[in-house]
């Protein structure tokens, strides 16, 4: 694991380095990424143009949904997000090639082509973020309120990379199926931008406790905005995010773990 | 003749590979159904909030998410096909070997992207739409007429969306950060086409100068045609706006594949 | 001392579904690899070959930990590959003739920078290592192109040089002078046969170029549809393939097919003429025989066509393999 970690910095310290050669190439795709990501932030302000609430919330509080899963999101993207393309490696067979190294495949995997421009996402979430607080007057909120922020943020990061790495050990058997993935990972980040009020009770309770995606934000940003839970579940489950998250990732591992097992039993 | 039976042979190639690709078009009608239920749910609240917001009925707005979802690999709103390939190509520099050939290199990809959006339009348009139709109540248009229109519009905003990318790929002749730039590409396309939100509900001058921007020659203008927003002559006008960009966007991407040309020439690649 | 590699009995079958029909879906198994059993000394160089789909590469997975046999048992340096994968991984390298490790976007320089760090090698030992496979595989002038840059040969160049900097105790090479130019090839060959001498490397390589094999290799292992059917030395296995030499004979003018005894005329094209002889036959007494009655120009003899024996050897489904091998 040590290795795996060590190996895994490397290779992104390695994609890092070649794209900071070209610093205002960099630059320039990091300050696009972080304007053309925050285009979704926009659609929002311009439907509160029009609308004072939406399924009950207000402005603020959408941003403060928005703002903890794209955080979340972005970061998971930042770390994970390659994985999308581990298909394509076993359809053309340069697996094999991270196969016969001595460092474990899923670091590796996770590694190539680490993308840094991928922090724009991560700032402007974190942007959008802040000026709910501001917004919502946080400086009012409790400790426990407070810390429940981070902890959104970190689960959901997990819950999110869960989805990423479950998602890449599925293309295993299905090289062509990268795309389901993004049904899971950008689909549960557009949908958790707005509120449960907004779906239909079996959506909610699909994402709650099949793809547990309500616990990236939904569940605990309930409490901290002082809301009911549209499915009525029990107080103690709004601080049950970490927990949801280890389970995801333990989950996510077995299925890779069962991906790659099958891959060289089969060599698909 | 010759150049039009070359363009119908690479067209229906392209169609067949796609059709190969079984798995990856039930994936991605997986994921434009899922997408469209979430847009949808988010429209009903806000149509509720505002029956008459943009100038559609409710109904009218879910048909206009529904489109956009049908539509989303047709017209490749976020990228991807010829611009993948041609890219690939540009970076490998396998491209210098298609500039050499004796076929025109735009012409090749546009023939091949026609027949790819054309297996995307049934491959990965109808279910969408289907599903949409049997979960909402949508405002489809029952007579041929619209429908024909819609198909003309569509073709269109294939095109245009055909130069956008092809514009993105020759842009690897120069900039490192190819990906990057595609995938700048696409959330532009997302947001510019009215993919997110009908350009209709873009508020002041800025609403204006979206509609006259290329991208909603992609999704807008079509999705219009079939919910029959235009009136008579407005539907024509509607096809111009498309029909101008198209030619403008593939008369510059002549230019800038004249510039990569000299490049490859200069640089041998 | 125990044998480096240890075959026995391999086995790799696969679960091939077959779209039978509109919806039906047939299943059938392939045998890639049907009861192999072998081994290969520390310090050996083999060839291995067979024709496409025979199961060679499937082999080279099994033994460099990719795939999972199916059946029999598989040690190299004593350990089992498929279940200690990454321990092996630190004394083998291997080259993917198709595929490259190298970094696509980075100069040749920082793949094996990438390389020195992943494989924990000792940086003395790394320069040494580095310094050797630049001078001997003439990557100096590389060493700062992008790897995308590169052309096939000196790709290939990179990938082998990036397969030996942790002095591996064992080298698999997969199609290793496939699309290569002929001074690419003599010069990838001429430092494989100086690791192999020098460091003692064990060399297992998979070709459809049988003159690697040929320059480079004491031993073939021919294998065909997962069995092995021939293991031995090349010039056992031309014997075994029952093949001709060929003579070839320029006479000073154009003539009648020549008669000589122990010779058969083959053929003629104005004053050449071809004559095929038994293998392991001399030529000698036929080429006296033939200057004591023809005006000859010119003459040479050649081998018998090693891809011809092979396919003779498929042929015939197989040989008994010899029982000594080589050295």
């Amino acid at each position: 694991m040590v290795d795996g970690l060590r190996a895994y910095a490397l290779i992104t310290g390695m994609w890092v380095r070649s794209t900071l050669a070209y610093r205002a190439s960099f630059a320039m795709t990091v300050v696009a990424n972080f304007a053309v990501t925050a285009l979704d932030f926009v659609a929002i302000m311009i439907m509160f143009g029009h609308v004072d609430a939406l399924g009950g919330f207000a402005m603020a509080e959408v941003a403060f949904l928005y703002g903890t899963t794209s955080a979340a999101f972005g970061l998971a993207d930042l770390l994970l997000g390659s994985m999308n393309g581990v298909g394509q490696r076993v359809r053309d067979g340069t697996l094999d090639v991270l196969l016969v190294r001595p460092v474990p495949v899923f670091l590796q995997v996770a590694a190539d082509r680490f993308a840094l421009r991928r922090l724009g996402r991560v700032s402007q979430a974190l942007l959008v973020l802040g000026w709910s607080l501001v917004q919502l007057d946080a400086a009012s909120w409790s400790a426990g309120q407070w810390l429940m922020v981070p902890m959104m943020v970190l689960s959901g990061t997990a819950i999110y990379g869960a989805l990423y790495a479950g998602g890449a050990a599925f293309q295993f058997w299905a090289q062509d199926a990268a795309e389901v993935q993004n049904s899971f990972t950008y689909g549960g980040n557009t949908l958790l931008q707005y509120p449960p009020t907004v779906f239909g009770a079996e959506l909610v309770r699909g994402v709650t406790f099949v793809v547990p995606l309500a616990f990236v934000n939904w569940v605990p940003a309930l409490r901290v905005l002082g809301r009911d839970d549209p499915l009525g579940l029990p107080g103690w489950v709004d601080f049950a995010s970490p927990a949801v998250a280890l389970v995801c990732c333990a989950g996510a591992g077995l299925a890779w773990r069962a991906g790659l097992r099958g891959y060289r039993s089969t060599g698909s | 003749m010759h150049a039009v039976r070359l363009s119908l042979t690479v067209a229906g190639h392209s169609f067949r590979r796609y059709a190969t690709y079984r798995v990856a078009t039930l994936a991605g009608v997986f994921t434009n159904t899922v997408f469209g239920f979430i847009l949808a749910y988010t429209f009903v609240a806000l149509w509720h909030e505002r029956p008459q917001l943009g100038g559609y009925t409710p109904e009218q707005a879910l048909t206009f998410v529904w489109i956009g979802q049908a539509l989303l690999a047709t017209v490749a709103l976020m990228g991807g096909g010829v611009e993948e390939e041609l890219h690939g190509r540009v970076r490998s520099g396998d491209v210098g070997i298609d500039l050499h050939r004796p076929a025109d290199l735009q012409v090749w990809w546009l023939s091949a992207d026609l027949g790819r959006a054309a297996f995307h339009l049934l491959g990965r348009g109808i279910v969408p739409l289907a599903v949409g139709a049997l979960g909402f109540p949508l405002a489809l248009p029952a007579l041929p007429l619209p429908w024909l229109l819609f198909l003309v519009s569509v073709a269109l905003g294939v095109v245009v969306g055909f130069a956008i990318r092809y514009l993105v790929a020759l842009s690897a002749f120069w900039l490192l950060d190819g990906v990057g730039v595609r995938a700048l590409s696409g959330l532009l396309g997302v947001f510019f086409s009215g993919m997110l939100l009908p350009l209709t509900l873009f508020p002041g001058v800025f609403g204006e100068v979206v509609r006259w921007l290329p991208w909603a020659a992609m999704l807008q203008v079509p999705a219009d045609v079939l919910l029959g927003v235009h009136r008579g002559g407005d539907t024509l006008a509607a096809l111009a706006f498309q029909a101008g960009w198209a030619l403008a966007l593939l008369a510059l991407g002549r230019a800038v594949q004249r510039l990569a040309v000299r490049k490859v020439v200069v640089q041998g690649g | 001392m125990p044998d480096f590699i240890e075959l026995d009995r391999l086995e790799k079958v696969f679960t091939v579904r077959r779209r039978a029909g509109r919806l039906r879906r047939e299943r059938r198994e392939v045998r890639a690899v049907d009861g192999i059993s072998c081994t290969v000394a520390r310090g050996e160089m083999v060839g291995y070959i067979g024709p496409n789909g025979a199961g060679k590469s499937t082999t080279v997975k099994m033994l460099t930990g990719i795939l999972t046999p199916s059946g029999g048992r598989l040690r190299v340096a004593g350990i089992d590959p498929a279940t200690d994968r990454t321990r092996l991984a630190r004394r083998m390298g291997v080259v993917f003739g198709q595929r490259t490790t190298l970094w696509w976007d980075l100069p040749l320089r920082d793949s094996y920078a990438l390389m020195r760090r992943l494989y924990r090698i000792e940086p003395a030992r790394y320069r040494v290592n580095l310094e050797r496979c630049v001078d001997l595989l003439d990557l100096g002038a590389l060493l700062d192109v992008p790897v995308r840059q590169l052309s096939l040969g000196q790709r290939m160049r990179g990938d082998i040089a990036a397969a030996l900097l942790h002095d591996p105790e064992v080298l698999y090479l997969d199609e290793p002078t496939i699309g290569l130019d002929v001074v690419s090839k003599a010069k990838v060959r001429g430092f494989l046969r100086d690791v192999n001498a020098e460091r003692g490397t064990t060399v297992l390589l998979t070709t459809h170029d049988l003159t690697d094999v040929e320059q480079l290799c004491d031993r073939v292992v021919v294998i065909d549809r997962g069995r092995l059917v021939y293991d031995g030395g090349l010039a056992g296995l031309r014997a075994a393939g029952g093949g001709e030499r060929t003579l070839v004979v320029d006479l000073a003018r154009e003539a009648p097919p020549v008669e000589v005894p122990g010779a058969r005329f083959v053929r003629s094209e104005g004053p050449r003429q071809w004559l095929a002889l038994p293998a392991g036959a001399s030529a000698a007494p036929v080429v006296a025989a033939l200057a004591a009655r023809y005006p000859l120009a010119d003459l040479s003899v050649r081998e018998p066509d090693i891809e011809e024996v092979i396919a003779r050897v498929y042929a015939s489904g197989g040989v008994p393999a010899p029982t000594a091998a080589p050295r």
